[in-house]
């Protein structure tokens, strides 16, 4: 079933086109995450769906509703669409507990106990200020806020942004296990493709106010539509090969890509953990080992390959450190279209 | 250094001045307590419990309790129009709210005087002491509502509350503290007030206590003040009542976007003439009855010598006034900025807490003191100093203490690691990057001094004339025509002050 919708919509500040023409589609329950450069409309699409903005075009349906569009707008306040802010935006002239009142219908003590130990808090937060809590605490104090509405929709605005590395990923489980069980559909807007990757269901990359594809998170890594895109969602080797009987016969040696590629010149795009280095025998594409770096888990290995040259992490257990190494392709090459 | 070898605190030579100018601040609050305690009970009850008393503390509650409430409530509505919605020429409009600051109250009192003469009384104080102390309130809330973090009322609208719900709940309680500290200065001015209140017919503590003064009833005159005194404390205590302890800045530092501007919509026509009739009431009627006065008089009035003799002695009192005040401030600014610990909080409190009562407790107790202890000094130019200087210390600090904050310790750090001395260190970077500050702080003493009656009035060696005390000499005379040089001239030399305590209030919520 589908909970929202939008279709064309349009949004424009001063000569700056800051959403053109964007279409989505967002299944009830599920999670989408939305990835894009800074600038590239993701906060105006939230905005837009939270109702702090009107479209200058196009529609959007929450619901079955049309929320937006030529027949006017709903007010922000009559959505029924949850928001957690970056670095919470908690309200600092209230405890914790009025936070998480703020928006029930009828407050009670034990509501608030309830959703603070939904968002893994000890109720006896409820009494401290916002100012004496961490960055952490603040954002599950945001979330709880949200959630005590019982909203159709969470809206995230890079609600992890502010926090730390190890913080940030204990956090964005809790609130995918939290939204997952409370069956909230989540709309997740990142810079952090990393984030994207392993919070959503699925995945819708803006590129300058359009939306330039939407899938799983899967298919967008290793099925990307633009170079632009392969690039956004991870390290990438781009070869230019020559494609014949599905497969390309590239600088690295041969790689499978798929029977309905047209033969001809080709640019291949391969992920680096498509390609090993393996101890080295007779008559295989060989890599000269240029340099190597220690990083821990992986080693950043530099090497050559006939005229061309690349440089990409390797598990450092198996990492060659100097000498000549066999390339080894796993998996299948993506052939990016021309653009 | 050697007073360190001595094992005393690090900043002991700064300390010791501090605590002599705070010892002189707490001149007046001592001198009030002393008179209570020596006058005898008796004495006190018999000059202080009498209808008279009691008749002036109901004037001055009637005064407070209309004038605080309508002064805020009109604040925070032009505010929010001017800071909020998509007005036009929003800057301009504010600009033309906070000019008034330039017209002192009792200039202001005088041309409504003189443009409607049936207004006195209680409606006439009202009305004045609102237009002439409303940019007190109206700085700091605009200030503080331009930097609101608009996130906030966009969760409060993603939480199903209205527009109107959002203000009430949101909006309203992160402007306690500037509406705390507005209202308490208006309070604090009312108190303080003496030339508005005469014109108006209107009696207040300040007005019987300056009468009693002139009548010779010294004794009658500083009881009194204690009366006043202890009003000033109360509302100091109000102030810090309703401002809690609670912290209301904004969490974190995320990049926060413009906050919306609603569309006025049918709103505009009543904005405007809220708008409208706040500028007509505060600048256009004073304004557009000295430029009457200025016409009838012609170039005559100008051809007066008493009137550049008193603007030339006004300009000499201020600048002399100004420096001396800030460089009584400087001790207690730096500690305020370098020093930790109890003894600096209690100093600081000494000189902004005793500077809180008004110039005419402050010049009935060096009038007394001098009188009593040290006549050579009596009405001389030097104690006419000195009275500016704890009028004014607590507005110097404020500046000093701010522009000296700006300057990080580790720049001096750095001076002296580079091989230059301290003081020449702290000369080449603190008080260099201080230096506007300190200029603004100056600044705003000096249009103080130029602008003040009162204290002036008791205070002034013989022959000294201001531009304040002139005019006030010559508009009790009722010659409008003659006193209107003088009360433009005050005018013109105080609008920089607008622009400079319009900067200042933007500044004073960003530290």
């Amino acid at each position: 079933m589908t909970l929202l919708r939008l279709s064309g919509v349009s949004k424009r500040y001063g000569v700056v086109r800051a959403l053109d023409d964007a279409n989505l589609t967002i299944k009830a329950g599920t999670l989408t995450a939305i990835v894009g450069a800074s600038g590239s409309g993701k906060t105006t699409m939230l905005r837009l769906v939270a109702g702090f903005e009107a479209p200058d075009a196009g529609r959007i349906i929450l619901a079955g509703d049309e929320v937006a569009g030529p027949g006017g707008m709903v007010p922000a306040h009559k959505r029924g669409v949850g928001l957690v802010a970056q670095e919470g935006a908690l309200f600092p002239h209230l405890s914790v507990g009025g936070n998480v009142a703020f928006g029930m219908e009828q407050r009670s003590r034990e509501a608030v106990a309830a959703l603070l130990a939904a968002v893994e808090l000890e109720p006896s937060i409820a009494a401290r200020m916002p100012h004496e809590l961490s960055g952490g605490q603040q954002q599950r104090v945001a979330l709880a806020r949200a959630l005590a509405r019982r909203p159709k929709l969470m809206l995230l605005d890079e609600p992890f942004s502010a926090l730390d590395a190890g913080l940030r990923t204990s956090m964005r489980d809790m609130v995918k296990r939290r939204l997952t069980e409370e069956g909230v559909t989540g709309i997740l807007v990142t810079h952090d493709q990393q984030e994207a990757l392993s919070f959503a269901d699925q995945l819708v990359v803006l590129e300058e106010g359009r939306v330039v594809q939407a899938g799983t998170p899967r298919e967008l890594y290793l099925q990307p539509r633009t170079e632009m895109l392969a690039r956004f969602l991870g390290d990438t080797l781009m070869l230019e090969s020559f494609v014949a009987d599905g497969e390309a016969d590239t600088p690295l040696g041969r790689v499978r890509v798929g029977r309905s590629t047209r033969d001809g010149m080709s640019r291949i795009m391969l992920r680096p953990e498509q390609v090993r280095l393996v101890s080295w025998s007779e008559g295989t594409p060989t890599a000269e080992i240029r340099a190597a770096s220690f990083e821990g888990p992986v080693t950043v290995v530099t090497f050559s390959s006939g005229p061309l040259s690349f440089t990409m992490k390797v598990p450092s257990a198996d990492a060659p450190l100097q000498g000549r190494a066999s390339i080894v392709l796993v998996g299948t090459g993506h052939v990016i279209p021309r653009g | 250094m050697s007073w360190r070898a001595l094992g005393l605190p690090q900043h002991f030579p700064t300390l010791v001045a501090a605590a002599l100018v705070a010892l002189l601040s707490l001149i007046p609050l001592g001198f009030i307590i002393g008179v209570a305690a020596t006058a005898g009970w008796d004495h006190v009850a018999a000059l202080v419990f009498r209808p008279r008393v009691a008749e002036l503390l109901i004037n001055t509650i009637w005064l407070e309790g209309l004038t605080v409430p309508i002064s805020v409530a009109l604040a925070v509505a032009l505010a929010w129009v001017t800071e909020r919605t998509a007005l036009r020429a929003s800057r301009w409009w504010s600009a033309l709210l906070v000019a008034p600051l330039a017209i002192p109250a009792f200039v202001q009192s005088y041309a409504w005087n003189g443009a409607f003469p049936d207004l006195s009384g209680l409606p006439g104080a009202v009305l004045i002491g609102t237009i002439s102390y409303l940019p007190f309130v109206y700085l700091p809330v605009a200030a503080q509502m331009r930097r609101l973090d608009p996130a906030l009322e966009d969760n409060a609208a993603s939480l199903g509350k209205n527009p109107g719900q959002v203000f009430w709940m949101v909006v309203l309680p992160q402007l306690r503290l500037p509406i705390a500290a507005g209202a308490l200065l208006v309070g604090l001015h009312l108190l303080g007030e003496y030339g508005l209140f005469v014109l108006m017919r209107f009696d207040t503590f300040a007005t019987a206590i300056v009468d009693q003064f002139q009548s010779a009833q010294g004794a009658a005159a500083n009881l009194m003040g204690g009366v006043l005194a202890i009003c000033c404390f109360v509302l100091i205590g109000i102030e810090a009542w309703t401002r809690g302890d609670r912290r209301y800045a904004r969490l974190g530092a995320g990049a926060a976007h413009e906050p919306a501007r609603y569309r006025l919509g049918a709103w505009a026509v009543p904005s405007m003439a809220l708008l409208a009739a706040t500028i007509g009431l505060s600048l256009g009627v004073t304004l557009s009855t000295l430029v009457g006065w200025l016409w009838i008089g012609g170039l005559a009035v100008w051809n007066d010598g008493q009137l550049w003799a008193s603007l030339v002695q006004t300009i000499v009192f201020s600048l002399i006034g100004a420096g001396v005040t800030t460089l009584l401030a400087v001790p207690m600014a730096w500690l305020s900025v370098r020093a930790k610990g109890a003894m600096p909080r209690w100093l600081e409190a000494a000189h902004l807490y005793a500077g809180a009562l008004p110039g005419i407790i402050i010049a009935l107790a060096l009038v007394s003191i001098t009188v009593r202890v040290a006549l050579p000094l009596y009405q001389t130019a030097a104690t006419l100093i000195l009275g500016y200087a704890l009028m004014f210390l607590p507005r110097a600090l404020v500046g000093l203490r701010s522009s000296m904050a700006q300057a990080p310790v580790e720049l001096e750090r750095a001076a002296m690691s580079l091989g230059k001395p301290p003081l020449v260190a702290v000369w080449r970077t603190t008080m260099r990057l201080a230096a506007p500050g300190i200029a603004a702080s100056l600044a705003l003493c000096a249009l103080g001094i130029g602008n003040e009656l009162t204290g002036t009035l008791l205070l002034a060696p013989n022959g000294v004339r201001t531009l304040a005390t002139k005019f006030w000499a010559v508009s009790s005379e009722l010659d409008y025509v003659a006193a209107a040089p003088y009360a433009v001239l005050m005018i013109l030399i105080s609008l920089p002050l607008t622009v400079l305590l319009r900067r200042q209030a933007e500044r004073a919520l960003s530290r």
